[in-house]
């Protein structure tokens, strides 16, 4: 049963397994085991992530393409359910409306995209959307009356979904069973069916072939497959996907706004995350998000005690300073990519 | 054997084709034109195609270095960026220790202080170009997934490092004063400094021309960017010829950097990645590899940004990208495609 | 007969998932020209960019001049003064005639007296000497070709093909060409699937197939002995006959 629903894509190592489960049931009982507004708002953000950087691993592990336009398609998810709430209300039919269009919109422009610059070398592929991405972000921050600009939009959702419904009035386990805690199980199963769905998809033949264009597209061309035509459909695959986990971040946020969706620091954390966890293994897009979100907290406040202790010297200083934390996850990242490109899924696997 | 026999024989492409193969060259003078009609106005207009140049010089110094290290190694540096933003930090550096200079009224001593601050950027934009050829690039020759990734990396911890030694603040700092204001010409206000970037612009488009075709350095890159294995078999190391290539182009990178800041007053660690944005457009639409190509492409660019800047102010980036869209449908390699021979 | 110029000995080289060269044994002699023969797809091409280190020995040994080379790179193993003439000329078209000439000559310098020799054997180079390669015919680039490669004097020059689809006049040219320098004492090993060409020019003989040497021996030997030829044309050239 449990091997039909991974599509027989087994983790292939006892720690992974054990890892692996760990944190899905970190998640699952999270507003259990660990109480508080902040926990809870991390455990969705480890959700969603996990989807948006295993949507990525379509594409860049799987198919072996470099694409800086997955913000892009996580903020028009995003956007299309903000704007729908904005503008017809706080309904379940607006959400639905959103999402959908949404996941649409990308779709097509993922498509647009791939027919443009696919047929080309990796490089120019990147280069485009990396130039797209960025013309979007600016035309989002700027078409403020549509947008909201800068600020972004923030909007009402269904008041079921809010702290301020209840649905027992009693606490159980000591937490109070709300609305908050419906939504964030709607986002955790959410999640984890569009993580299976994305297993479903590289466990497919259809994956089958993202993986042999990715070893030799020359030879996957040869035995009779259209290289432009697959690479094509991981690319609107990956992007619908990166839009409905959007829509998720809409809801639970129910803010949105280039900061939180479209820029390109998020696309710099979304390649470290996959890096470091794993290129082509959908699990190491799990491993990646949740080692890195715990490092960024942990590891300035590694950085600040270190600091402390040589608060004296100056240049040394700022490099273990807190909030150079990215200089020494970047160092991490180019590690990995020489040393074990595989990430730490490849480790564990001992591969 | 006779002569007859093998007599020369030049293939004449017809005049029309001729042409065709030139009209890029008309493409920034079409633009001009366009401009001219949607704006209307004279005065404006030439205010903004002096503004449009000085930013298209700008960008072709920042490109003219990533469009020929890829050409010749099929490299694209994710990080060039870095090297712009470091070059503007080195050079700001050196002005704000030669304050004196540059708020005097001199002009020489305006010019002296800019002088040294682009050669001490120039100096630390190419050395650590070295560095990074070394560490980042050299290990992923020829993958370029890694390459991509790796270099974007390399983005990263650069720009961690600018925080690292000059702190996380954006520096700002005035114009160095002769070159503040503007020149009035036929009643349209030129900025003095947009004046000083086209010069040098120009300046060095053919100094790299010349360096390009009338030196040996330059004629073994521009036949390594169409035969790399060649260039070996003749007995020559590529990859020592890449290394000065790529340093040059970061050092390009960092005068780019430091004119950029000087123009804009205000440089931050990111700068060098938003720019980047434009100087992708312009090696794209200019073809990867040509320095033709990212000159007129430069020039494009800015041209476009400043009249649709004033034209439709917010559409001035996605005007650029459909720019990138119609040439690409037109000249799908860009506009001077390379021509490899290997 | 002195030692041999250049040896490769049980030369094994892969490209990429293929096993090409099966352990080459090949002598090069001082002072001749050396014919490699053999069909489409025997490793020919291959033997010569191995030996210029374009491709990497994966088990054997190759020696030049009493050094051994094959772990050298290629720019190494061309500044022990071996010229290389690629099967796809590697010509520079953006750059002029003259440039590519230029190029060629690692002294940095176009020695007046050789240039008019080499004007002399190609005339076309010297009508077409300040325009773009690029517009050069096909015969005419070949001969670009081979005049970069002796545009100083060489221990060795190795050459692929240069008839390939060339008008007679043309490789009349390069025959003229190849036994100048062979009178100067040039040492030339020459693929070639023109039988014709080969035997006019070549003082020995190596015939290829399926990534070994087959056949080893004097050009005269092979030319004469019909029946020999027939062995090894049907063996290997029947393709081309």
């Amino acid at each position: 049963m449990i091997m039909k629903l991974l599509s027989g894509d087994h983790p292939r190592s006892k720690t992974l397994s054990i890892v692996l489960l760990l944190i899905v049931f970190g998640l699952l009982f999270a507003p259990f085991l660990f109480p508080g507004t902040r926990s809870l708002d991390t455990a969705a953000r480890i959700c969603i992530f996990i989807v948006l950087v295993a949507s990525y691993d379509l594409l860049l592990g799987y198919t072996g393409v470099v694409s800086f336009a997955h913000t892009m398609f996580f903020g028009i998810g995003a956007y299309g359910t903000a704007l729908a709430l904005t503008n017809m209300g706080a309904s379940y039919a607006a959400i639905a409306l959103g999402t959908v269009c949404g996941a649409l919109a990308a779709g097509l422009f993922a498509f647009m995209i791939a027919l443009f610059s696919l047929r080309v070398k990796a490089i120019f592929f990147a280069m485009m959307t990396l130039a797209v991405a960025s013309a979007f972000l600016v035309l989002v921050s700027q078409l403020s009356w549509i947008t909201g600009g800068e600020d972004g939009l923030s909007y009402r959702i269904p008041r079921e979904m809010t702290t301020a419904y209840k649905l027992v009035q009693d606490k159980f386990l000591n937490v109070r069973i709300n609305g908050k805690l419906i939504t964030y199980y709607v986002i955790f199963f959410s999640s984890l069916s569009l993580f299976l769905i994305l297993l479903r998809i590289v466990n497919s033949p259809f994956g089958r072939v993202l993986q042999a264009i990715r070893e030799n597209a020359f030879r996957a061309e040869a035995i009779g497959y259209k290289v432009v035509h697959y690479s094509s459909v991981a690319t609107v695959l990956s992007a619908v996907i990166a839009a409905l986990s959007g829509s998720l971040i809409a809801i639970w946020l129910r803010y949105t706004g280039p900061a939180t969706t479209l820029s390109m620091d998020i696309m710099v954390d979304i390649l470290l995350m996959i890096v470091i966890g794993g290129m082509g293994s959908m699990y190491g897009a799990v491993i990646g998000v949740v080692l890195f979100l715990i490092t960024q907290s942990y590891l300035q406040n590694l950085l600040g005690i270190l600091q402390e202790s040589l608060g004296s010297l100056p240049i040394v200083s700022e490099v273990v300073s807190p909030e150079r934390w990215l200089l020494w996850l970047g160092i991490l990242f180019i590690c990995s990519i020489y040393w074990f490109p595989k990430g730490v899924v490849g480790r564990i696997r001992g591969g | 054997m006779s002569n007859s026999l093998i007599k020369p024989r030049i293939e004449r492409p017809p005049l029309s084709q001729i042409l065709i193969g030139k009209t890029p060259l008309f493409l920034v003078p079409l633009l001009m034109l366009i401009g001219l009609l949607a704006i209307g106005s004279g005065s404006t207009w030439l205010t903004l195609t002096a503004a449009g140049l000085a930013m298209g010089m700008m960008i072709f110094i920042m490109a003219s270095g990533l469009t020929v290290i890829f050409g010749l190694m099929d490299v694209i540096n994710f990080g060039h960026g870095a090297f712009i933003s470091l070059g503007a930090f080195a050079g700001f550096t050196i002005l704000g220790l030669l304050g004196g200079w540059i708020e005097s009224p001199s002009i020489a001593l305006n010019l002296g202080a800019i002088l040294l601050a682009v050669a001490f950027a120039m100096l630390v934009t190419g050395l650590a170009g070295y560095g990074f050829e070394r560490l980042i690039v050299k290990p992923v020759y020829g993958e370029h997934l890694k390459q991509i990734l790796v270099t974007m990396g390399g983005l990263v911890v650069t720009q961690q490092l600018i925080y690292v030694i000059w702190g996380p603040d954006e520096i700002v700092l005035a114009r160095p004063t002769a070159l503040q204001g503007s020149f009035v010409i036929f009643e349209a206000a030129i900025e003095k400094y947009r004046v000083l970037a086209i010069a040098i612009g120009l300046a060095l488009f053919a100094a790299m021309r010349l360096v390009l075709s009338k030196t040996r350095i330059g004629l073994l890159v521009r036949a390594g960017v169409q035969n790399g294995e060649m260039v070996e078999a003749l007995g020559y190391p590529i990859q020592k010829l890449f290394l000065v290539v790529f340093m040059a182009g970061c050092a390009l990178a960092g005068l780019g950097g430091v004119m950029w800041g000087i123009y804009q007053e205000t440089i931050t660690a990111h700068m060098g990645a938003e720019v980047m944005i434009s100087v992708f457009i312009v090696v794209i639409i200019g073809g990867l590899g040509s320095i033709e190509g990212c000159f007129i492409g430069a020039m494009l660019v800015g041209l476009l940004t400043n009249y649709t800047g004033f034209l439709v102010p917010k559409l001035s980036l996605i005007s650029t990208i459909l720019l990138m869209g119609i040439v690409l449908m037109w000249r799908p390699q860009g506009l001077y495609p390379v021509v490899k021979t290997h | 007969m002195s030692d041999p110029l250049l040896t490769l000995r049980g030369v094994h080289t892969h490209i990429g998932p293929y096993h090409i060269l099966q352990g080459v044994d090949l002598e090069v002699p001082r002072g001749g020209v050396t014919v490699l023969l053999g069909r489409n797809g025997a490793g020919k091409t291959t033997t010569l960019r191995t030996i210029m280190g374009l491709w990497q020995v994966r088990e054997g040994l190759i020696q030049f001049d009493g050094a051994q080379i094959h772990q050298e790179t290629t720019p190494v193993i061309a500044q022990r003064e071996i010229a290389f003439v690629p099967e796809d000329m590697g010509i520079f078209t953006d750059l002029t005639v003259h440039e590519n000439m230029l190029l060629a000559a690692r002294s940095g310098v176009l020695e007046e007296e050789r240039l008019s020799w080499i004007f002399g054997l190609f005339p076309p180079l010297k009508t077409f000497w300040h325009s773009a390669a690029g517009v050069l015919s096909g015969g005419q680039k070949q001969m670009l070709a081979v005049a970069r490669a002796i545009v100083e004097p060489r221990k060795l020059i190795l050459i692929d093909e240069p008839t390939k689809g060339l008008a007679p006049a043309i490789i009349n040219a390069m025959v003229v060409a190849l036994k100048e320098l062979k009178e100067m004492q040039t040492t030339i090993l020459l693929v070639e699937q023109n039988f014709s060409m080969a035997s006019a020019v070549g003082d020995t003989v190596a015939v290829m197939d399926d990534g070994r040497i087959v056949y080893k021996g004097d050009m005269c030997e092979l030319a004469a002995d019909a029946a020999l030829q027939e062995r090894l044309m049907g063996l290997s050239l029947e393709a081309h006959q």
